[in-house]
């Protein structure tokens, strides 16, 4: 027996497994092939298309109001977020300035989205590595923030709001009040992540040095988001490129140097906090106006290339239009930040255990339907 | 049963086999409870009812009250399969082989607009399997783009109703072959 685990293959061999396409921690329907030798992960081939539903072949029959109901159920935990890059690239296309009060109202609502996307990041990723109570904690708070969600957009998840030249409907009455409920109550409640999961040995013991990513390698990867950010990569679209009434308001981008799979998790938690600081500065100041510029029925984008870029939940988003005047784009294409980031799996899982790996893709926090569009 | 005579959820109860032996109806009343009442779902999730689905696990809907709990991350040990989002043609197969490995005897849920007929992705579209019953036989459908929570809640109660109108002398029979997909 000795002779056989010693001198024999068994330890040198490759041996190839399939995590997925139904696997709890891959959070979707991804299929990697891991080719491993002995517990050592030494390649990952990530295998796409389970979940390819060709929206941007759909999108070119499809007016631009009605992109905006696909770019939804891509990554469908920053809906707003992607419904705000169609709708700004048609007004920029337009040359169409909207009111004040739309791009305030819209940067709360995504600054809302990203809060509770990375609520449910954080009860996700402490599920898969075996804390089962962040999985109540996180979506207990997460709630809250669909419940105003509901009673202004009337949908919990995929909301649709936001229209080419501004909103669908104005505000709820209630909803200055409910977001400073919410943030008050947050405020209180986030001192609680950090109790349960940040400070956790066996957490720590898990990510801290798991899946490093040098910066030079986000570059060239293009991870961008939380993830690249983790690394040192100024990649803040928000920061960088200011839309809406980013530009209007203080808040610090998050950057960590070390870009393993703890400061990914750090980086995450961190931007909750400067969500909520974003938030209070413009709660109380949205200005009074319409919420929505009258728009032709039939948009017709002039003939040229456009492309707008927003930061969503994990990464840079970004809408590519190809126009030749008609009221359906000829080409449309999503820089979806998730597909980037996926594409650095196997630099970040080569060499660690097999277990380790669940702690990467938690980390990396992926979303399947926006990878496989 | 007829499909016509069908009317609504109400009429479940018809389903019932009445009369017979009082050694069977114990038996069938006593199975009925357990089984109903301890549905463990199938950790299966594609797309964005999937989230609803976690949502209605946690802690404001919390559908453990029901008996729906224990989330089983294989299919050897799952009762109930909640499709929770888009098949599409390339998961189609695999969908199948996971109703395949799962016990008798297993029920399907279909959650949400594009388990149920393809939903946003019917028209103009190559890839999506149009209805999930295509590849495996549904018990309850949930419409919604996503559906509530609640409206999980409200299917899985369905559910429940349904398998207590089950009897040991006519086991529930499944369809012996499925095609893959009809739109290959």
């Amino acid at each position: 027996m000795e002779n056989i685990i010693t001198n024999n293959s068994i330890q040198q061999e490759e041996y190839i497994v399939n995590m997925g396409p139904q696997h709890p921690s891959t959070h979707g329907v991804l299929r990697l092939k891991i080719s491993l030798k002995g517990e050592t992960v030494e390649n990952i081939e990530p295998h796409c298309g389970y979940i390819h539903r060709g929206i941007e072949k759909m999108c070119e029959r499809l007016t631009y109001q009605q992109i905006i109901h696909l770019t939804d159920r891509l990554d469908y935990l920053s809906a707003h977020t992607n419904n705000e890059a169609v709708c700004l690239l048609v007004e920029n296309a337009l040359q169409i300035e909207v009111p004040e009060r739309v791009k305030y109202i819209r940067t709360i609502l995504d600054e809302l989205t990203r809060l509770a996307s990375h609520q449910l990041w954080w009860c996700a990723f402490g599920m898969d590595l075996g804390a089962l109570t962040t999985y109540f904690y996180g979506l207990r708070d997460r709630e809250k923030i669909l419940d105003i969600f509901e009673e202004t957009t009337g949908a919990r998840l995929l909301q649709s709001f936001n229209v080419p030249g501004g909103l669908m409907n104005d505000i709820h009455p209630n909803f200055i009040g409910r977001v400073k409920e919410f943030i008050t109550y947050f405020r209180k409640k986030l001192p609680e992540y950090d109790e349960l999961l940040t400070g956790n040995v066996i957490l720590k013991e898990r990510t801290t040095d798991i899946g490093l990513l040098t910066l030079e390698e986000a570059i060239n990867y293009g991870v961008t988001g939380p993830s690249g950010r983790a690394s040192g990569f100024a990649c803040d679209v928000r920061k960088h490129h200011p839309y809406s009434a980013y530009d209007k308001v203080e808040f610090k981008e998050i950057l960590y140097t070390k870009g393993d799979s703890f400061h990914r998790y750090k980086a995450r938690v961190e931007e909750m906090w400067e969500s909520m600081k974003i938030l209070e500065q413009l709660i109380d100041n949205i200005p009074e106006g319409d919420y929505a510029v009258k728009m032709k029925p039939i948009i017709k984008l002039p003939e040229g290339e456009y492309y707008q870029r927003v930061e969503a939940a994990r990464g840079e988003f970004g809408v590519y239009v190809l126009s030749t005047g008609e009221k359906y784009p000829y080409r449309v294409k999503f820089r979806s930040p998730n597909f980037s980031n996926l594409s650095a799996i196997n630099k970040l899982g080569a060499g660690h255990k097999i277990a380790d790996l669940v702690a990467i893709g938690g980390s990396l926090d992926l979303v399947i339907p926006d990878i496989d569009r | 049963m007829k499909y016509e005579d069908f009317n609504d959820n109400e009429t479940l109860e018809l389903f019932k086999q009445t009369g017979g032996n009082l050694f069977f109806t114990t038996v069938d009343a006593i199975i009925n409870w357990g089984r109903s009442n301890s549905v463990w779902p199938l950790t299966f999730a594609t797309a964005c009812c999937g989230i609803e689905m976690m949502a209605a696990g946690a802690s404001r809907h919390d559908f453990a009250r029901f008996g729906i709990e224990v989330y089983r991350a294989s299919p050897r040990q799952a009762d109930v399969i909640v499709v929770a989002g888009t098949i599409v043609n390339k998961m189609a197969p695999v969908l199948k082989r996971l109703y395949d490995q799962m016990p008798e005897p297993k029920y399907v849920i279909a959650m949400g607009a594009c388990a149920i007929s393809g939903g946003p992705f019917y028209y103009n579209s190559y890839h999506v399997v149009k209805g999930v019953e295509k590849v495996i036989p549904v018990d309850v459908y949930i419409p919604g783009c996503p559906p509530r929570p609640e409206a999980l809640l409200y299917g899985v109660m369905q559910l429940q109703r349904k398998i207590q109108t089950e009897t040991i002398r006519n086991p529930r029979k499944q369809p012996d072959t499925f095609a893959d997909t009809d739109n290959k």
